[in-house]
């Protein structure tokens, strides 16, 4: 069985549970609805835009799973990609 | 003056009652005072797997209501006779009991017997409330599923709010075929997310409706893998060191030339 799995690239759905596991509860523990998710990421984007063009449709506002970064409270991770400063 | 401990768990069908019986059963059989709780007014079932269905004359909501005095509602086990169940009501609701009123019964209780453990019912509504205020400990159980790990964490969240932060977890119905072929959460996966001690693993074992039929609690079936689980968590409760049986289920659940084969793979 194991010898089977080294040679396959299937994922197993333990894997995939731990990983939908992991994400419900941070969005249990932190009480972020995905709408909340989008009223920041358009809060962000208004302020962003009065220094610099932005390109909207490339905008990801996300939080993180605890094992991504040290500590257990998971953080906001935003990608913004810039087009051009304003001066 | 006892220990009061909840049984709870957020989701239903995970083994809530059935974890009370056998603690309740496996305590009283070295020895302790124990009394049991059915915290389910008006869905109980306490009574049944303890195959005690047929005593039942006064019920918690009786000695809340005044009706009768305590003792005479408390039923004595057919085995044991340092074991006794207090049932609740089956044609009332969860809302005809109080915090304070329960509160005064499990204290009561304390006084009398060494363990009060008490059976929650599902939710975080009432019921719940009613079943936590006297509790001095809490046992989460949790099956390996996605569904039941996540209200585990909620009612862990309630459970630190109210500052009943001794609290323990118990993976039940584990299925070691599953987790070997990667099909199920690991015990492992499950304390992680929810940063909880670990007070037992229970195997997903068909005797366990067996006895359910028979209303006799499992632990009283020497043979049985979850009625063995069921025991050393107890000595655990009781403050003992119990190691765990290896994690991976292959002590004892497997034999034979496959299992051999794997352990040679694995080096173990």
């Amino acid at each position: 069985m194991d010898l089977f799995k080294m040679f396959s690239s299937k994922v197993s759905s333990k894997d995939i549970a731990s990983d939908r596991l992991k994400l419900i509860l941070i969005h249990d523990r932190s009480d972020f609805s995905p709408d909340l998710l989008e009223m920041i990421k358009c809060d962000l984007l208004k302020v962003i835009s009065n220094y610099a063009e932005v390109d909207s449709g490339e905008i990801e506002v996300r939080l993180t799973k605890t094992e991504e970064y040290e500590g257990n409270s998971p953080a906001l991770i935003a990608s913004i990609p810039i087009k051009k400063i304003k001066r | 003056m006892g220990e009061s401990i909840v049984i709870t768990s957020g989701k239903g069908g995970v083994g809530k009652t059935t974890t009370t019986a056998n603690i309740g059963t496996a305590l009283a059989s070295m020895d302790k005072k124990v009394v049991v709780i059915d915290g389910d007014t008006g869905l109980r079932n306490l009574d049944v797997l303890m195959g005690l269905e047929n005593r039942v004359v006064f019920t918690l909501v009786d000695v809340i209501e005044k009706r009768c005095r305590l003792k005479q509602a408390l039923i004595k086990d057919k085995r044991f006779n340092n074991l006794y169940l207090l049932p609740t009501a089956q044609t009332r609701d969860k809302n005809d009991i109080n915090i304070k009123d329960m509160l005064l019964v499990v204290n009561e209780l304390k006084e009398e017997f060494d363990y009060v453990i008490i059976d929650c019912p599902a939710g975080i509504e009432q019921g719940f409330e009613n079943a936590v205020v006297g509790a001095d400990r809490a046992i989460v159980v949790v099956n390996p599923e996605l569904t039941s790990v996540r209200d585990a964490d909620r009612v862990i969240g309630k459970l630190d709010s109210k500052g009943l932060d001794r609290h323990e977890v118990i993976v039940n119905r584990m299925n070691y075929e599953m987790t070997r072929n990667g099909d199920m959460l690991s015990v492992d996966d499950i304390i992680e997310c929810l940063a909880i001690k670990l007070i037992g693993i229970v195997p997903d074992d068909r005797k366990v409706t067996i006895s359910t039929n028979k209303g006799e609690p499992i632990v009283l079936d020497e043979k049985s893998v979850a009625g063995l689980a069921f025991k050393n968590i107890a000595r655990r409760i009781m403050g003992e060191e119990v190691p765990y049986a290896s994690l991976d289920g292959s002590s004892g659940s497997e034999t034979g030339f496959f299992a051999s084969l794997r352990k040679i793979f694995k080096g173990i």
